[in-house]
């Protein structure tokens, strides 16, 4: 058993994005840090895989959309070598045997009535105006509830005041549009099924509801509200895939200073006279620090690393029953060569590919989860990487990556006996919009819920860390006792998607820890 | 019957909530007519002899929310209103076994240890969030809601209210209550209770009259709303109305006459008729016109604004929102005449289990999927049902050794995807609702005299409530508070001057519990400056 | 057709019988019997005044059996009970017994109750009311099985001055080298019995847990062999009377668990109920240490206290205040007696600060009928020390034949 006597200002658990986020941005206020990753490389859920000889792929989000470009810029992530394979990816949304609606921005081509392009612009129109005043919301630390204190009381105002600005009318169609379902607003706008399903499936992506679920609007405004975050990028694809965020925001860190050790199994945060002081690895070293920042899943940070009986009961309890269970699944497939969609223009090749053709469909996808089955028709956002960025697989071959809707976490009977089914199940639904699919797939690889977790040590396989619902979201995330990115134990904190905002590839839970830390100390 | 001079008021429909404003208006001594478009008054409230000399109350079937300030105020029991308790409650299982609720907490706390030693214990702490929860909704049940969007010293002092409300709840409460509000009651529930039978019986009330499944966000809310009146501490605050629910609704007439008001029944309200943005009164069916300084809708508001008043009238934004209220037909009822009582092997003899509400569906699962049917646009084929029988505890209802049976059903569809509702298809789900209650009772359908059977669309058509909804308003938060009926009319004042709406539409929603009609008669006599309030 | 099965029937008999119930009803006078955690108990069984003396001048036998057992037990039982319960328990040997309390989050005391370590991973513990719900949840993350074992259990406490000299007569060889809050195991004519030196009345006495197929022949034994020491079954009221005396507190009496209260502001904490003495900041963290140690910086806004009260006529539910006139109201009593053997009129109050100090005068308002004429009586109340009552008997080992 070694001792390591050196200490650091900052311990942060886990290299993934909000890790490297938080680490960069502690490394830059001047804090000497070093970041703890189990894994043999960095990027937690934010990594490119080789999931076949010569394949690669981001192994969790496809796509850097939520990335506020302030934070890019801030800790220049691109002279740290972030590149573009793509930006502004169009979306198009998949009819089987049918033309595609493609939407790119303000215009929507393809089968959809005038009324429904008019209903598609003021739709869009009212809904960034709804993103740009959440925005600010989203980006900051929110106030904490039922305190006597003015910054938190400001803070809440400052939201109000945000609000009411917008007018009385906006105002008004926010306040009730915020705890509706999907379903209803979407019908209410559009008559094209493809259009509702569309939105409708932005509505739902990563969280553990369908779109009739009351709630589900907010999750959507929520989606473009970090989307207005990253500007006029929108969709992008990072060259290399996501892993190339991961590794520009290492860059970003080690450069202003901090230390990164791979192959770091923490097996427990250290806790003396009630205060956080450090960590133990599971090979027995210690190592102090002043503060200890986890980037894990507020389970496995609370009563996993740090322990119940450091922790109050009814803590702990809100903690256990924080839901965590992952609902999504991903797929990745090795291709001999392009997959043809249907009716899909040339133009829009790298276009993000949604199957969600209407809202029932998905309804009818999320049927099965509620009793622990697959979805038998899943719905599915897909990229072909490959065709914007060719060094991800051998010449002349493709890789297709889908986000796979519904896959429950506890799966009746067992994933290991679904697996090839759920597979097949959704290669035929690919066949359908794609024809001859089948033919090209060379390897697959399917990531469910419990790949996830076990892959990316999150507990329960949700890359939000823990559902996005109304009572698990703002300022009561995760949990009242640990928000504001603090714990009960001075000297804890947390910085991952279990946090505000969530999950996605933001960095601004990593950011706002940081931010946290610092003040603290200063205030100390 | 009394001169035909100029009412100052009218109120559109008789039901609970129209009589309860009118009473109020009455009593500040306004001049008031009701205007009942059935030949019988009461609305939803009603109790029908429409079998021999059996009493059905055939829509709403227990008095559990009716303001206690209300019935004491309007002096109900003076009117013959008698509210009586009834003990016991169960839910029978696919397995021949139950889960009974007793009133006795010593016996409760035993018999869901039968299923969960632990479930019996987290009772309590379930109990006691509710509980938590009523206490902080309750003062909010008799205000008006402010509008968030105005400036008005009135609205300003009531977020503040609301605001401090909130705030002096602290973190831990403030927490609870969000989770209330938010969250499915399936997930609710899971926090206390590990037990599927004890979810399932706890689930029930969370779904009754909504178009959402147990596992919907929002739902954990519906649950509160039905316990609504378990709070007041008082003894006879949940049970029958004795006579049936069309005691309430009798009371609240001879309540209403005492102090000067009048009913016309067999008076259907054709047009609201409208002058230079103000109502000014109604047309009847056979073109009577009476006119009126203000009139009062107990009508939802889409039957108001889309049927009643003229679109020309009305700005096309507020039209637009009116079309978009979410009023879904999600439930039916029967009512059945009996022979004797029924047997229920499950439950053991002499038990108060059969006196209370009886379910038969035993975990959650069998209940979500009840919905999916509904959203199919089909009705539940292993439906909830909420059943009661009355006869047990109020001797009123049926002749002796007779009975009387209440089986609420969830869910069924107002359109059906198949086509519209014809007599078949009315007696294929009256079928299927008595086959689920057959599996549990081998002589019950021996025992069946008469059936009434009642779908969303014969509620509407007869009741007058869109979609047969009974809460006129699905109760999601998008629809509560000050969004409830329409954001920026939330105050029972509508686009129309002299216009108002005092219907379960309304702030703080449905069921029989009088608020709205008591707030939109406080609201009426700010704007007349009859009251200081 | 139709035999309706019998399974849950609880509505035919909502409250329990403990085994000893039919000596109970044979010796009940008054037929004056009460619930208590689901049993029928015996509120009084002749005669409060004599009930109480039996437990002040000879020996008494009082029905514990409702009392909540819970067996806890596995590796993880020590650290489990140390996070759960305010007190440090690491230093509790086998065979020793702790009073404790344990507290929500916020500090709030949910319940008192007594732990016995039965062995190095197995406890027990003793409480008026059922929390299975709580002990459960703050087993989250310890190696920890946890039960109620109540029914397995039959218990009588015997308390008074003789009641070593009953035990010793019925053949419990040792019984007196039992020290205070200490326990053991013990054979008499087949029956296994263990004893513990603890007691709910503060003065001398033991708790007897047996077997309940053993518990009439225990109950007949010891009747038999305290016949000459003045034995007597007593019911609650006389307890109340000694626990009051001792300075115990009754939980929804004298405290409302904070686990089960409704409103805001009405749950205490163990300072605030004068049990600092039981809250070890230093044995390393419990539920609710980081608020109870921010009320101790914060300094108390109220205390429970006893109070010496003019007049002979218990104060019971009376308000208090600061002077005669009554125009400033600080606290209230939580429960009240006359004492017959300190021939005080004490009671236990919840007092704010600063009044709750040693040797304030505060005024408490007593109702009295005159034969149902109703008088309203400011008395002069006086903050003063507890116990009421603390004979040395108690504590004194082995004790002698009193």
């Amino acid at each position: 058993m070694v001792e390591r006597r050196a200490k650091f200002d900052c311990i942060v658990v886990g290299g993934g994005h909000n890790g490297l986020a938080c680490a960069a941005y502690l490394a830059r206020a001047g804090r000497s840090v070093l970041v703890l990753e189990a894994a043999a490389r960095l990027g937690g859920a934010a990594a490119t895989r080789e999931f076949a000889p010569g394949f690669r792929v981001s192994a969790g989000a496809h796509l850097l959309h939520q990335m506020p470009a302030r934070l890019i810029d801030e800790l220049q992530l691109e002279r740290h070598g972030l590149r573009w394979a793509a930006q502004s990816m169009p979306t198009a949304a998949l009819a089987a045997g049918a033309a595609p609606l493609l939407m790119d921005g303000e215009r929507l081509d393809g089968p959809a009535t005038p009324a429904d392009v008019a209903a598609y612009q003021d739709f869009r129109s009212q809904m960034g105006r709804f993103a740009a005043a959440l925005h600010p919301m989203l980006d900051s630390m929110p106030p904490r509830l039922g305190t006597d204190r003015w910054s938190d009381r400001l803070s809440l105002l400052g939201i109000g005041w945000r609000i009411r600005r917008l007018g009385r009318r906006d105002m008004r169609e926010l306040l009730r549009i915020a705890g509706m379902n999907a379903y209803d607003l979407l019908t209410e706008h559009f008559s094209s099924t493809l259009l509702q399903g569309a939105f409708g499936f932005d509505a739902v992506l990563g969280s553990n509801f369908g779109p009739r679920a009351p709630g589900t609007v907010m999750t959507l405004l929520y989606r473009m509200a970090a989307q207005h975050g990253a500007g006029e990028r929108g969709l992008a694809l990072p060259a290399g895939g996501l892993g190339a965020v991961s590794d520009a925001l290492a860059a970003a860190a080690r450069a202003a200073g901090a230390e990164i050790r791979l192959a770091a199994l923490v097996a427990r945060v250290t806790v003396t006279n009630d205060r956080v002081t450090g960590v133990t690895l599971q090979s027995g070293e210690s190592i102090a620090a002043g503060a200890v920042i986890s980037s894990a899943d507020p389970k496995s940070s609370l009563l996993g690393l740090l322990g119940p009986e450091h922790l109050d009961t009814s803590f702990v309890r809100r903690v256990h029953h924080l839901r965590t269970r992952g609902l999504a699944a991903k797929l990745h497939l090795a291709l001999d060569g392009l997959p043809q969609f249907g009716g899909l223009p040339a133009a829009a090749g790298n276009a993000r590919l949604l199957i969600a053709p209407g809202l029932d469909y998905i309804e009818r996808a999320f049927n099965h989860s509620k009793y622990g089955e697959y979805s038998r028709a899943p719905a599915l956002e897909l990229t072909l990487p490959t065709v914007s960025d060719a060094s991800l697989a051998p010449a002349g071959k493709h890789v297709l990556s889908a986000i796979v809707h519904y896959a429950p976490y506890e799966l009746r009977g067992g994933w290991e006996q679904h697996r090839d089914a759920f597979v097949s199940g959704i290669i035929d639904t690919l066949e359908q919009y794609a024809p001859g699919l089948r033919g090209l797939v060379r390897a697959s690889e399917l990531l469910a819920p419990p790949d996830i977790e076990r892959e990316f040590r999150i507990r329960g396989g949700h890359w939000h860390h823990a559902d996005l619902a109304l009572d698990q979201f703002f300022a009561v995330r995760p949990v009242p006792g640990a928000t504001q990115h603090r714990t009960p134990l001075p000297g804890y904190f947390l910085c991952g998607a279990g946090c505000h905002p969530g999950g996605g590839v933001m960095g601004i839970a990593g950011r706002n820890a940081a931010r946290q830390v610092i003040a603290l100390a200063d205030n100390a | 019957m009394g001169e035909r001079s100029k009412p100052d008021v009218l109120i559109v429909g008789a039901g609970h909530n129209g009589l309860v404003a009118a009473c109020y208006l009455a009593r500040a001594g306004l001049k008031v007519q009701v205007l009942e478009r059935n030949p019988y008054i009461g609305g939803a409230a009603v109790s029908r002899k429409l079998y021999g000399d059996f009493t059905y109350s055939n829509c709403s079937y227990v008095c559990s929310l009716l303001r206690p300030e209300i019935m004491r105020t309007l002096e109900l029991p003076r009117f013959g209103l008698q509210i009586i308790p009834y003990d016991g409650g169960c839910t029978m299982m696919r397995d021949g076994g139950h889960l009974a609720l007793y009133d006795n907490h010593d016996a409760l706390r035993r018999e869901i240890a039968r299923h969960s030693k632990r479930d019996a214990e987290a009772y309590d702490r379930y109990a006691r969030d509710v509980i938590r929860q009523c206490k902080f909704i309750k003062p909010l049940l008799m205000r008006e809601p402010p509008d968030p969007t105005s400036f008005k010293p009135r609205d300003i002092r009531e977020l503040l209210y609301l605001g401090g409300h909130f705030q002096r709840l602290g973190e831990a409460r403030m927490y609870d209550t969000l989770r209330f509000w938010t969250m499915s009651a399936a997930d609710f529930l899971d926090e206390y209770f590990e037990s599927e039978i004890v979810k399932a019986h706890m689930a029930g009330s969370a779904i009754i009259g909504t178009a959402l499944g147990p596992r919907s966000p929002g739902t954990a809310y519906v649950l509160l709303h039905h316990y609504m009146g378990d709070i007041d501490d008082t003894v006879g605050a949940w049970g029958f109305a004795r006579g049936g629910m069309g005691a309430v609704t009798r009371s609240l007439a001879a309540s209403l006459q005492a102090s000067g008001g009048t009913i016309r029944t067999s008076a259907g309200v054709e047009r609201i008729l409208v002058r230079n943005g103000r109502s000014v009164g109604v047309a009847l069916a056979d073109g009577e016109e009476i006119s009126a300084r203000l009139v009062l809708s107990n009508m939802d508001v889409k039957r108001t604004f889309l049927n009643t008043v003229d679109s020309k009238e009305l700005p096309e934004d507020f039209l637009r929102q009116v079309r978009n209220f979410k009023i879904r037909g999600s439930s039916g009822k029967l009512n059945i005449a009996l022979d004797g009582l029924p047997s229920f092997p499950a439950i053991p003899v002499g038990s108060p289990s059969t006196r209370g509400d009886m379910h038969v569906t035993d975990t959650i699962e069998m209940m979500e999927r009840a919905y999916d049917d509904w959203k199919e646009g089909a009705w539940s084929r292993a439906p909830y049902i909420d059943m009661l029988i009355p006869s047990q505890i109020d001797p009123t209802m049926a002749p002796d050794g007779k009975h009387y049976m209440s089986v609420f059903v969830q869910y069924c569809p107002y359109q059906l995807a198949s086509g519209p509702w014809d007599a078949a298809k009315r007696k294929a789900f009256g079928d299927t609702v008595i086959d689920t209650i057959a599996q549990h009772s081998p002589d019950f359908k021996s025992l069946i005299l008469h059936a009434e059977v009642r779908t969303p669309f014969d509620i509407e058509n007869e009741v007058g409530l869109t979609e047969g909804n009974i809460f006129q308003g699905e109760l999601t938060f998008d629809q509560l508070l000050f969004n409830r009926p329409i954001p920026g009319y939330a105050q029972y004042r509508t686009p129309l001057r002299g216009l108002y709406l005092c219907g379960s539409s309304t702030h703080p929603g449905g069921g029989v519990m009088g608020a709205p009609g008591a707030n939109a008669a406080r609201a009426v006599l700010r704007d007349l400056r009859l009251t200081g309030t | 057709m139709n035999e309706a099965s019998d399974v849950g029937a609880h509505f035919k008999q909502p409250l329990l019988t403990t085994p000893f119930h039919e000596r109970e009803r044979a010796l009940s006078q008054v037929d004056s019997f009460v619930p208590w955690a689901g049993y029928t108990t015996v509120d009084v069984f002749t005669n409060v005044g004599q009930e109480y003396f039996a437990v002040r001048n000879a020996c008494s036998v009082y029905d514990l059996t409702p009392m909540v057992k819970y067996r806890i037990a596995g590796p993880d039982a020590s650290r489990y009970l140390n996070r759960l319960v305010t007190r440090d328990l690491r230093k509790l040997k086998i065979n020793r017994v702790s009073y404790c309390v344990w507290c929500n989050d916020a500090g709030h005391i949910i319940d008192d109750g007594t732990v016995f370590r039965l062995d190095e991973n197995e406890y027990r513990l003793c409480t008026a009311e059922r929390q299975l719900d709580w002990f459960l949840d703050s087993a989250i993350g310890f190696d920890v099985q946890i039960s109620e074992v109540t029914e397995q259990i039959a218990a009588l406490a015997l308390q008074g001055p003789t009641s070593c000299a009953v035990l010793n007569k019925l053949g419990l060889a040792g019984v007196e080298r039992l020290k205070p809050f200490e326990f053991g195991w013990f054979d008499s004519s087949g029956m296994r019995i263990m004893v513990s030196r603890t007691g709910f009345t503060g003065d001398l006495g033991y708790e007897l847990w047996v077997d309940p197929l053993h518990a009439v022949a225990l109950w007949d034994a010891l009747m038999a062999a305290g016949r000459s020491r003045g034995i007597r079954a007593i019911g609650s009221r006389a307890l109340n009377m000694v626990r009051i005396e001792a300075g115990f507190l009754l939980p929804n009496l004298d405290f409302v668990s904070a686990e089960s209260s409704v409103r805001l502001g009405t749950s205490r904490s163990p300072l605030e109920l004068g049990l600092a003495w039981l809250v070890d900041f230093e044995k390393g963290h419990f539920t609710g240490r980081r608020a109870l140690l921010e009320q101790h910086r914060q300094g108390l806004k109220r205390q429970l206290v006893g109070l010496d009260i003019a007049g002979n006529k218990p104060a019971t539910n009376a308000l208090l205040y600061t002077d005669r006139s009554g125009s400033k109201e600080i606290g209230s009593v939580t429960s009240a007696v006359w004492s017959p053997t300190c021939k005080r009129n004490i009671a236990l109050a919840m007092v704010e600060a600063p009044h709750f100090a040693l040797g304030s005068t505060l005024w408490a308002e007593v109702y009295l009928s005159r034969e149902l004429v109703w008088e309203r009586r400011m008395c002069r109340a006086q903050v003063v020390d507890k116990p009421f009552f603390a004979p040395e008997r108690r504590r004194v080992t082995p004790p002698g034949d009193y």
